[in-house]
């Protein structure tokens, strides 16, 4: 057989059915489903008298409305709180698993699977959400769905899913000190675009994304599709496999070394096609920061809000003028110069142990800025609890952040952490799109070490010029 | 689903790139747990001002766009979240088709399940569409399925691409799960085969306890 990417070998061997002319019937080794995308898709269930296919192959997790202070106390907001109960009698109704508000595994579903084991490579993974991509940083197959896909995935447990083109993305060389895997992810969307690529399955690769770890890999993966792309991959290697040995889900013993010999195979084939090939250097990333309502409008640190008459297409010309009149900026100044009012440390990108290892070394001995309302939000249950476990909770708190229960949040604002109108927000989230964090609100995309200095000093600053353990 | 065939209707001009799901249908509405009902907050934060009355800026708000079937938007049209609620809310506010020189994936999935055809056409061609709708409000489109045309009666007439099977089913109005369901014994076999060592949920959460309303 001639050499093969990764996307392809998991591609092939998850087709159930291949028809000319028609899109491919993929199998899906793992459904995710959450309360916000979930309730449609089983109302259709219903109407038809469906069951659900495979609810051992399905989990169901509460994330994108749940509060995240108060967790006794019933649910106030009352549209939100029949969501949950909705899904909660879904999953009752239909076998699935759940982990409801009280669940000790609670959390952000991508951030559960992975720390359950159940994100593994060589796997077809689904969500209704369009940061599944998360999943691909262990070399799967991950990519979101719409309610109807969500429907079809739980009556079929497959999906019918044209096949996209494969891109490379090496980022060469190790990264600075300061720069981190938020760096890696927006310098590529700033390079590429924010439908750069678009239609395409992503494998980052090179030594830049060899040597971090799987939460960095995941946070790059998180934001494929940030650049338009279906589905973002890195190749599995020891780091992989070394993360899964011994979680809950991942195989043990003699089917270990079964599922590690597969495992071995799937990265790409020495001289396999890509259909296009992006290379960065890792020395050319800085410490970035997002000025306008797109992940792409990114700039270093070091850096000035641009001037739209810099730009030579008239639509990203107005795109840009649109961008710094939300966003109440001037063109020309510095991104250090801008003050900020909010922070949030979260999100299914940057919300992991290791995110809020690296943003309490920074916080660590100091005071949030007296203007600053700070708020970490552990990415699940399980990692409030280890950050807990380790005196993390200490270190924010005493520094003057909030500390809050699992789940989306501030990301999307669909639960009560939200900005005020012209509240301006260091964000370790994924998207700056216009009333993201809330109508009027402000949102500039940063690093979980940017966000935390920046809560500290009231302000952007370089994280390079910081003192502090790296 | 109803099938999509041939439609004539007003053009109603968005002329803005990067157009992403959170405009489309903000958050704030995603709590629902029907289908339906999502029109009325179709472009929300862009089409109200905070008083709640109607911006006169936002172009779908000038009455010559009234009962336009027919949106023409800028490239990367429906980027970012995955929420299929976008949709929902087009078509809710009537839109059967959305013209754009390119668009962004989950998006463009979503259009065919709901029976909403997504054409992409030429940037030059889609800018050519959005300035005539925006000279002459009220101005119409004829976009054909059957041909897979985009005409109008001043002489535009622009043959578009389009996925043999997902044509197919929005000219039948088919039903993605019936038509996989076929295949049953396909995915029977593809199952049979499956590594026993891939993960299972099973055991996982606790307990999935009946919550009475």
């Amino acid at each position: 057989m001639s050499a093969r990417t990764m996307f392809e070998k998991i591609w092939d061997s998850h087709v159930v059915r291949e028809a000319p002319g028609e899109p491919a019937l993929l199998y899906i080794d793992l459904h995710l489903v959450h309360e916000v995308t979930s309730p449609q898709a089983f109302d259709g269930l219903r109407l038809s008298g469906r069951r659900v296919r495979r609810p051992d192959l399905t989990i169901a997790t509460m994330d994108h409305n749940v509060p995240t202070w108060a967790r006794s106390l019933p649910v106030t907001d009352e549209i939100s709180r029949r969501q949950m109960e909705v899904l909660a009698r879904n999953c009752a109704e239909f076998g699935i698993p759940l982990f409801d508000l009280h669940s000790p595994r609670q959390g952000i579903v991508h951030i559960i699977g992975p720390e359950l084991g159940l994100t593994q490579p060589g796997m077809t993974i689904v969500c209704g959400d369009s940061h599944t991509s998360t999943h691909g940083a262990f070399g799967a197959l991950a990519f979101g769905i719409g309610t109807s896909e969500v429907e079809h995935v739980l009556a079929t447990q497959c999906l019918l899913q044209t096949r996209p083109k494969t891109m490379e993305i090496r980022v060469n060389g190790r990264l600075p000190r300061g720069v981190t895997a938020k760096d890696v992810i927006l310098g590529i969307i700033g390079t590429i675009g924010t439908a750069g690529a678009t239609g395409y399955a992503v494998e980052y690769t090179g030594e830049a994304i060899r040597s971090l770890s799987m939460e960095g890999r995941m946070t790059i993966c998180n934001m494929s599709i940030e650049a338009g792309a279906r589905a973002g991959m890195v190749a599995p290697d020891d780091t992989t496999f070394a993360y899964l040995e011994g979680r809950p889900c991942a195989p043990r013993g003699a089917d270990f070394e079964r599922a590690l010999a597969v495992w071995q195979t799937l990265p790409t084939d020495p001289g396999a096609h890509f259909d296009r090939v992006v290379e960065i250097e890792a020395s050319s990333l800085a410490p970035f920061v997002t000025w306008g309502t797109n992940p792409g409008m990114v700039v270093p640190v070091t850096g000035r809000v641009p001037d739209p008459s810099s730009f030579s297409d008239p639509a990203d010309r107005r795109a840009a003028e649109r961008a710094l009149e939300y966003m109440g900026l001037t063109p020309g100044t510095a991104i250090q110069d801008i003050p900020i009012d909010r922070v949030f440390l979260g999100s299914c990108t940057n919300s992991r142990i290791e995110d809020l290892r690296a943003a309490a070394r920074v916080v660590r001995g100091r005071k949030v800025h007296p203007r600053v309302r700070a708020m970490v939000v552990p990415g699940s249950t399980t990692v409030k609890r280890q950050a807990e476990a380790e005196g993390l909770d200490r270190i924010f708190q005493e520094a003057g952040f909030e500390w809050r229960e699992a789940g989306c949040s501030m990301c999307l604002g669909m639960n009560p952490d939200i900005l005020r109108p012209g509240e301006r927000c260091a964000s370790t989230s994924n998207r700056n799109f216009e009333g993201r964090q809330g109508k009027g609100g402000r949102t500039h995309l940063v690093s979980p070490v940017m966000a935390a200095a920046a809560a500290i000093a009231g302000h952007f600053v370089d994280i390079r010029d910081w003192d502090f353990e790296d | 689903m109803e099938p999509f065939i041939r439609l004539t209707g007003i053009v109603a001009p968005l002329d803005r790139v990067n157009v992403d799901t959170d405009q489309i249908i903000p958050k704030q509405f995603l709590k629902r747990v029907e289908r339906t009902g999502f029109g009325q907050f179709l472009f929300f934060d862009w089409r109200y001002l905070p008083d709640g009355q109607p911006n006169p800026d936002f172009e779908l708000n000038h009455p010559g766009y009234r009962g336009a079937t027919i949106l023409a938007a800028g490239r990367n049209f429906g980027c970012g979240s995955s929420r299929e609620h976008a949709p929902w809310a087009l078509l809710d506010y009537g839109f059967r088709a959305i013209i754009a020189p390119s668009f962004a994936d989950i998006f463009y999935n979503n259009c065919f399940q709901n029976g909403i055809l997504p054409v992409t056409l030429p940037e030059e061609t889609v800018n050519q569409i959005i300035a005539r709708a925006k000279e002459r409000p009220g101005y119409q489109l004829t976009v054909d399925l059957e041909r897979n045309l985009v005409e109008d009666s001043h002489g535009l007439s622009v043959p578009f691409e389009i996925n043999p099977f997902r044509r197919h089913c929005l000219l039948h109005g088919l039903d993605d799960i019936g038509l996989t369901l076929q295949h049953e014994a396909e995915i029977a076999a593809y199952e049979s085969q499956r590594p026993p060592w891939r993960p299972v949920t099973t055991g996982l959460a606790v307990s999935t306890t009946r919550t009475d309303q």
